[in-house]
């Protein structure tokens, strides 16, 4: 007779609902209120379902679902970075200001990202090295970068980058709506995906936000990780500025302003834990796809920038509520004592 | 569970500091060099800063918009808590007041700036409800809510702006009067940040909001109601805010729905220069009102100085990033200080 622990009964009880929890998944759910606003769209938003609107609605999603990537690896680690949206305007700034002082493109580029991985850098040390809280720090580097990015430039903008570059980028990938750039952060999101699921760097990253201690005393290098993800996360947000001055031709000290609120909206939205440890990047993904889908479908429904601030600033709040609510049943329901009917 | 950590933290207090360091550490004290500095320096660059009616007065009543949203910043941030949501607050309020006073014939300045304190108070009741109740960073309600609240007020003002003519005589030199040189406004605002800073030393909710945010758990051990005290702090914080609303419109008598915008971020370094640690549980209400009039008096001081106004925001972070590693890097020497003289005990 084999007797079963009672633990791995549970767990083998559980396993038997396998679908039901697969549906109770935030990112399932995520996924179904995915498609249930993109099919409300199709019917209720005129021009919503063609070629060209889901072509610029991903086009117009890029710079979110990349700065979400390296984020949410922090937000996993109990961290946080509020600087990203400034990262992006020095970025922009500095490829302005370069090229516009003839600089050949591919050179400014260089620099701008370059100036993205020592703001990173600098985050991280602030954060691993110094011990401040990360939320302290990038509130300080989110207003000083921000400051810097609009003094570099002042209040002009600087246009006439290459159209060739712009029309590369947005140029669809054969019969599809899907322009290039997407599919090269697709490849990125894939390797973040591999890194935080899949590779023992990810398995730290967890454990880091599900205890500091535990994970260093388990021989994880707790301030290397954090380190490494906030460069990562600089790095990102450089690149997406130099990405964002392409597409749209137009390098100002405002680009990006705001951004980190729809970032750490997509990520909670995307059930990722704001207190860390839990969260998958799928998730946020489709928190950020979520987000650009609907300010699109509202843009096309000639709804204002204001009323789409507040509908983000509602699904922040809303989604967070949502969490709490859900991890308030979920703890009353683990602490349920299991009775053993165990004979053996 | 980490007691090699928490040891140095507990020695702290027995080690006597340097001569520079207690300097430093006595925040409020260096500000008031700094402050005089600034000024003596800026002065001397361009003598009608500080030696003109118009230099003066500005210099004395512009810092009080910023030191009543960032006293009340303070309070939340003590409780290990920050608002975001102070600019759009202020941005409300500031609006509503005017509204008021164009709304309905010859009513009271008294009671608009009680009704606008309400709406500010209701503004961060929402805020201190959810944070307390719902076991949420108050970084991401209060990020909700900065958008939220600035939305409500571009869908309510859109492009409209408060016209001075809407405002009552009586309520437009409020702004401007002054007594013995000493503009009625920072009079007002200086007994606010007296009346706060008594709260927060000799009341026994202040201290318990200290004592919430150097120790959340033990707080709730203690028997403190953690929650109810959330609240309170960030009402408070909305009362503030709305008051700055109240200040600027008497300053400038005029707004749109742009004003306050940015703001959260100067309450927040104002109040880490002023000596609170953003881990909470730790500074001065004073300290506090210092750092805002040192940061608007940068402020107001840099295009003076040649420095584009542009750069300013840069100048905020820069202090933020400035006076956040400070502390630490005191803490640490502090710490360690204590460490050796255990070990040579």
């Amino acid at each position: 007779m084999t007797t079963t622990h009672p633990a791995a009964r549970s767990y083998l009880r559980h396993d038997r609902s396998l679908w039901r929890r697969a549906l109770l998944r935030t990112d399932t759910a995520l996924g179904l209120a995915l498609v249930a606003v993109v099919v409300w769209a199709t019917v209720a938003v005129p021009y919503f379902a063609q070629p060209y609107t889901y072509s610029t609605l991903l086009l117009n999603s890029a710079p979110l679902l990349l700065m979400v990537l390296p984020v949410t690896l922090i937000i996993v680690t109990g961290e946080i970075d509020l600087s990203v949206g400034s990262v992006l305007g020095v970025s922009s700034a500095l490829l302005g200001l370069l090229f516009s002082h003839g600089m050949p493109l591919v050179g400014a580029a260089a620099v701008s990202v370059l100036a993205g991985v020592l703001i990173g850098a600098f985050n991280g040390f602030m954060v691993a090295v110094v011990g401040l809280p990360s939320l302290a720090v990038t509130i300080g580097t989110l207003a000083l970068f921000r400051g810097v990015a609009v003094g570099m430039l002042g209040t002009t903008a600087v246009t006439g980058f290459p159209g060739e570059a712009a029309l590369w980028l947005r140029a669809t990938v054969g019969g599809t709506p899907v322009p290039r750039v997407l599919v090269g952060i697709a490849v990125l999101a894939v390797l973040f995906g591999v890194l935080l699921h899949a590779t023992t760097f990810g398995r730290g990253v967890f454990a880091i936000g599900l205890s500091s201690e535990t994970a260093l005393f388990s021989g994880i290098a707790v301030n290397r990780t954090k380190m490494l993800l906030f460069i990562a996360s600089g790095t990102v947000a450089a690149l997406t500025g130099v990405l964002y001055t392409l597409i749209y031709s137009n390098a100002i000290g405002s680009n990006g302003i705001g951004l980190e609120l729809q970032v750490v909206t997509a990520i909670v939205l995307g059930g990722v834990s704001i207190w860390g440890g839990r969260g998958t990047l799928a998730g946020a993904i489709i928190g950020a796809l979520l987000i650009g889908t609907l300010s699109k479908a509202l843009q096309l429904l000639n709804v204002g920038s204001d009323v789409i601030s507040v509908i983000t600033g509602g699904a922040l709040i809303l989604s967070v509520v949502v969490a709490s609510a859900g991890g308030l049943v979920s703890r009353r329901r683990r602490s349920t004592p299991t009775a053993p009917k165990n004979g053996g | 569970m980490s007691t090699p950590v928490q040891e140095p933290e507990r020695a702290v207090a027995s080690v006597r500091p340097s001569a520079l360091e207690a300097l430093i550490r006595a925040r409020e004290i260096s500000l008031v060099i700094l402050i005089v500095l600034l000024v003596a320096g800026t002065t001397s660059r361009h003598h009608d800063f500080l030696l003109s009616s118009d230099g003066w007065r500005e210099l004395l009543r512009q810092p009080t918009i910023l030191i009543l949203i960032a006293v009340g910043e303070a309070m939340v941030i003590v409780t290990r808590n920050v608002d975001l949501s102070v600019g759009s607050v202020m941005g409300l309020s500031t609006y509503f007041a005017g509204w008021l006073f164009h709304h309905v014939d010859g009513i009271p300045i008294i009671v608009v700036v009680l009704a606008t304190i309400v709406v500010g108070v209701l503004l961060g009741l929402v805020n201190g409800v959810l944070v307390a109740f719902l076991d949420v960073p108050a970084l991401v309600i209060t990020l909700g809510t900065l958008y939220a609240y600035r939305g409500i007020a571009v869908l309510w003002i859109g492009g409209d702006f408060i016209r001075p003519a809407w405002l009552p005589d009586a309520f437009r030199t409020l702004g401007v009067q002054g007594v013995l040189g000493v503009p009625v406004l920072l009079i007002v605002v200086l007994l606010v940040v007296a009346l706060v800073g008594w709260f927060m030393t000799s009341r026994r909710q202040g201290r318990e909001l200290y004592a919430m945010g150097s120790n959340p758990d033990a707080a709730v051990l203690y028997g403190l109601r953690t929650r109810r005290l959330t609240v309170l702090a960030f009402a408070s914080s909305g009362g503030l805010a709305a008051l700055a609303g109240i200040a600027y419109l008497a300053i400038y008598a005029t707004g749109d729905s742009k004003v306050g915008s940015g703001f959260e971020l100067q309450a927040v370094a104002a109040a880490v220069v002023g000596g609170v640690a953003i881990v909470g549980g730790s500074g001065t209400i004073w300290g506090v009102a210092l750092g805002a009039f040192f940061l608007a008096t940068i402020s107001s001081a840099l295009p003076v100085l040649g420095i584009p106004s542009l750069w300013q925001q840069a100048v905020v972070g820069a202090l933020i990033v400035i006076a956040i590693t400070l502390d630490r890097v005191l803490f640490l020497s502090r710490a360690r200080a204590a460490l050796a003289q255990r070990s040579h005990a």
